[in-house]
């Protein structure tokens, strides 16, 4: 998305080095090249951390840790709990039932945030959105995709689902439901989707690698390969 | 349009196709998203006052400002009105970093 486009009109036709002949000619409201928005929250993002540092309230260590937290949350866990849910029945149940605990049980913590994990069947596909903002389940997933934030996507998946789907290339039995899981602060989710046809005997780890991201919010279905 | 909807309350309404192009999140945007998960792990700053303080930005910065613009803004803002940073010292740390900027590019 671009945020400042010359609109309408022939190609710019005029001098920027001298003055401009029409002196009703006006440019977009565009930044100098150094002040740009991003530049300016950028500034006050060093600005505030850096008083908040002096303050005590953080340490320049402790948003190197954090970083590095987050950075090593991966869809790979997410795809983990699911290989395990295809591979093992009862694990199955108590990720559908508890997601916390079941999840502990792979070592894997799920964060101070309930996460729901809804279960794709033959008749109902099932797809997460975040209407308001952009809530997701970040200790599952890392950080959402940009698409995820974005006005299409959040707008319309609640209306037309179906056709958001095929967007990404996945279209689904006419006949089947779609239901679709509006995220809050409090409640987040994740997709178990179906274990593809054609991996009977695959291993728990090549089974993982067919989990994607997309596939567990919704977007997606996995592919035997 | 809803009249009595908010400019972020967007769910249902008409929109474009989706761009599915992304991008590696810049240090400086993990550095925004590290800042709110440490305030919030200090019971400082809730996701809830997050939102709140985005959705107070207006539609026009709602619209104009980046992801991460958006949050540093209103966590700014919230930290400005809980008084754990005051509007001056903000002001005279940002001119600093600014013409620090500057010279380095010199």
């Amino acid at each position: 998305m671009s945020r400042h486009e010359h609109t309408g009109g022939p190609a710019h036709a005029h001098g920027h080095d001298g003055y401009d002949a029409d002196p009703t000619h006006r440019h977009p409201p565009r930044p100098d090249l150094e002040d740009t928005p991003l530049a300016y929250h950028q500034v006050m993002q060093m600005a505030v951390v850096s008083l908040l540092v002096e303050k005590g309230v953080v340490s320049a260590d402790d948003m190197r840790a954090q970083i590095e937290r987050m950075d090593a949350l991966t869809p790979a866990r997410g795809a983990r709990l699911v290989a395990r849910a295809w591979v093992d029945g009862g694990f199955r149940e108590r990720l559908l039932a508890d997601s916390k605990a079941a999840a502990a049980e792979l070592g894997i913590d799920l964060g101070p945030i309930p996460i729901l994990v809804m279960e794709n069947t033959p008749e109902t596909h099932n797809l997460v959105v975040c209407t308001l903002c952009s809530c997701y389940p970040r200790f599952l997933l890392g950080l959402p995709p940009d698409w995820y934030k974005s006005r299409s996507y959040r707008s319309r998946a609640v209306r037309e689902p179906r056709r958001v789907l095929a967007e990404f290339g996945t279209d689904l039995d006419p006949d089947s439901r779609i239901r679709v899981h509006d995220s809050t602060a409090d409640m987040r989710y994740m997709i178990l989707p179906m274990r593809p046809a054609g991996t009977e005997g695959m291993s728990e780890e090549a089974l993982a690698r067919l989990v994607t991201r997309d596939s567990l919010i919704g977007v997606a279905v996995p592919r035997a390969g | 349009m809803n009249d009595a909807r908010r400019h972020h309350d967007m769910g249902g309404l008409e929109a474009g196709a989706i761009d599915r192009g992304e991008h590696d999140k810049a240090p400086w945007e993990k550095r925004v998203d590290a800042l709110m998960v440490l305030l919030g792990q200090r019971k400082i700053l809730c996701v809830d006052e997050l939102r709140r303080g985005i959705e107070e930005l207006g539609a026009d910065a709602y619209e104009r400002y980046g992801y991460y613009e958006r949050w540093m803004a209103s966590m700014t803002n919230i930290l400005l009105e809980k008084k754990i940073i005051e509007v001056g010292e903000l002001g005279a740390r940002m001119a600093e970093i600014e013409s620090g900027r500057r010279e380095a590019l010199r």
